[in-house]
């Protein structure tokens, strides 16, 4: 089971005088199970390559196939494609509209054509996985605050038991505590139901924390697809596209640039913390 | 696809229509409607259709623009054409079962589908030429005088501006939504007229909430920068007349005069 991106091409306002090429000859492959961080410059195109992955924009030029099937197929039902890639807007609190959040979260597996009974308990299920008790249920959603709206956002993704997750930025906005449960949730979410993720962050620190690989974007092409370490292990040609490597790469190169034989490629604060107790023979 | 729509917008170009005073556009489309509603013959009709294609001449915007904004009403000049076309007594030309198409009819219907399109066309030619903001200081400037009865023409002009500003924001909003919602595998394409309006509610309740708060963040937002309505106001760019400005003027009164005397004068 995965997705394949095959040569994507996407221009916005195509045929007119201010055509922007927003994605440029975009091949990728994501295969089941799999934790991606996706970073890239403002503009870069992250947004616009999410929303391909469950068809709500058409690639101009390319193709695209979920397990093996193409999606611009005619026979290809999109309606199902959207049950099964999750995605989650930036900003999805500005998506809510019914009167209260358990409404609000039985919309998205309603559309999927379910059992009331079944509808209700993905609802439930879906409440319960992002942290939001039953005292919440029947609270209106616009009486809550941009941390639990986020949360019931998410929520209603999820309720569709999604077998992709795609969240676009998901902790803009949100204080560190916040952020933490956020993402503590999808890691959740990705180690226990075995939910593939495709994470969207301006954060290095978070993207290395938790992706197993990265994919660099830039003016609308895939610039690097590799592991944390690689990836920020040329921490120079991030920069100059307006990106950087975590705060403690740069403390562990610095340190090895002093003479300490430190791993200068950790990612990470933990591995960081092991590498320098190593060297102090602990 | 909602980006699409051209009527009202903008066309950034280079020309002499582009630098008239917005008040002198203002004042030449009023005439131009009007002359619209005094023109019934063909001489008249004649004269107008000289004077809207020099203009749309002048303005160097592309004709295609034009006519692509020309497609939003459509459906409105149809069913007027229509009711035009099968409503008006007089003598039957054709008959088809119960309804029957007058000579009068099919002159009236051929009148107003003109009428209705030199109408959107030159109101278009306006809108096209001109910012919105350069338009709403023209009718502010030309409603002035209204102030003598109480009328808030600087608040009036405001609203106004502040409404042209939001629509691009609101479309866009709109298709950031409607994105959101069919990720939720929202459908708002299919079923019939009562499940469709149905369907539109996941769209217009967060689409009226978001007007909403931008709405109040704007307020504060003017109200931070001490924003007191236009009691004591000045412009950082006054409207002035200019030479063209005169010139344009002689050429609405030697139109609407031409005008008059077509309609004299009758079919030559
Ligand atoms: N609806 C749209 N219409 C026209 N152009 C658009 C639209 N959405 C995005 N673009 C353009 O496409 C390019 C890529 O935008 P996109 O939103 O995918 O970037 P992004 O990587 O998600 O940026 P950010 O980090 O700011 O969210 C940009 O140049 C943007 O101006
Ligand atoms: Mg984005």
């Amino acid at each position: 089971m995965s997705i394949i991106c095959d040569h994507v091409n996407y221009i916005y306002s195509s045929g007119t005088s201010d055509e922007i090429q927003a994605l440029k000859d975009v091949s990728l492959q994501i295969s089941d199970g799999e934790f991606i961080g996706l970073i890239g410059h403002t503009g870069s195109g992250k947004s616009t390559f999410v929303q391909h992955l469950n068809g709500l924009l058409k690639a101009t030029s390319g193709h695209i196939y979920y397990n093996g099937a193409d999606i611009y197929d005619s026979d290809f039902k999109m309606k199902d494609l959207r049950g099964k890639v999750g995605l989650v807007f930036q900003y999805p609190e500005h998506q809510l509209f019914e009167e209260n959040v358990f409404k609000d979260v039985c919309f998205g597996p309603g559309n999927l054509g379910l059992s009331k009974s079944e509808i209700e308990l993905r609802a439930y299920a879906a409440l319960k996985d992002v942290g939001l008790g039953d005292d919440y249920f029947y609270v209106s959603p616009f009486d809550l605050s941009g941390g639990q709206k986020r949360r019931v956002a998410i929520a209603g993704v999820l309720a569709m038991k999604p077998e992709v997750l795609v969240l676009d930025e998901p902790t803009a906005g949100l204080d560190p505590e916040g952020r933490d449960e956020i993402l503590g949730m999808v890691r959740r979410l990705h180690d226990e139901n075995g939910i593939t993720i495709i994470l969207v962050s301006h954060s290095m620190e978070d993207v290395a924390y938790y992706a197993d690989r990265i994919v660099v974007m830039d003016r609308g092409s895939i610039l690097m697809n590799d592991t944390p370490k690689e990836v920020f292990k040329r921490y120079r040609e991030l920069e100059e596209i307006g990106l950087a490597a975590p705060q403690v790469t740069y403390i562990m190169q610095r340190l090895q640039e002093k003479g300490l034989p430190v791993d200068a490629s950790a990612t990470t604060v933990a591995e960081a913390v092991q590498s320098v107790m190593r060297v102090f023979g602990r | 696809m909602i980006r699409e729509i051209t009527l009202g917008q903008y066309y950034q170009a280079d020309s002499l229509l582009h630098k008239l005073d917005p008040r002198t556009k203002l004042v030449g489309t009023l005439t131009f409607i009007i002359s619209l509603f005094l023109a019934k013959n063909v001489t008249a009709y004649a004269v107008a259709t000289v004077f809207l294609v020099l203009m749309i001449g002048l303005s160097r915007v592309p004709i295609s623009f034009i006519v692509k904004g020309m497609r939003a009403v459509v459906m409105i000049m149809m069913i007027t054409v229509l009711f035009n076309l099968f409503l008006t007594p007089g003598i039957t030309a054709v008959k088809i079962w119960r309804f029957q198409i007058t000579y009068e009819g099919i002159r009236s219907a051929a009148y107003m589908a003109i009428r209705l399109t030199y109408l959107i066309l030159g109101s278009s030619l306006m809108t096209l030429t001109t910012t919105p903001n350069n338009l709403t200081d023209g009718m502010e400037s030309l409603m002035k005088p209204l102030r003598v009865f109480k009328v808030p023409v600087h608040e009036i002009a405001m609203m106004m501006s502040i409404a042209l500003r939001f629509i691009p924001i609101l479309l866009e909003e709109t298709d950031k939504i409607m994105k959101a919602q069919q990720a939720r595998g929202a459908d708002f394409e299919s079923g019939g007229l009562i499940k469709r309006a149905k369907n539109l509610v996941p769209l217009l309740v967060p689409l009226f909430v978001s007007a909403f708060r931008r709405a109040n963040d704007l307020a504060m937002a003017m109200e931070a920068r001490c924003y007191h309505g236009g009691e004591g106001r000045t412009k950082m760019k006054p409207l002035i007349y200019r030479k063209r400005d005169g010139a344009a003027y002689a050429v609405l009164v030697i139109y609407l005069a031409l005008i008059v005397t077509a309609q004299k004068l009758g079919p030559l």
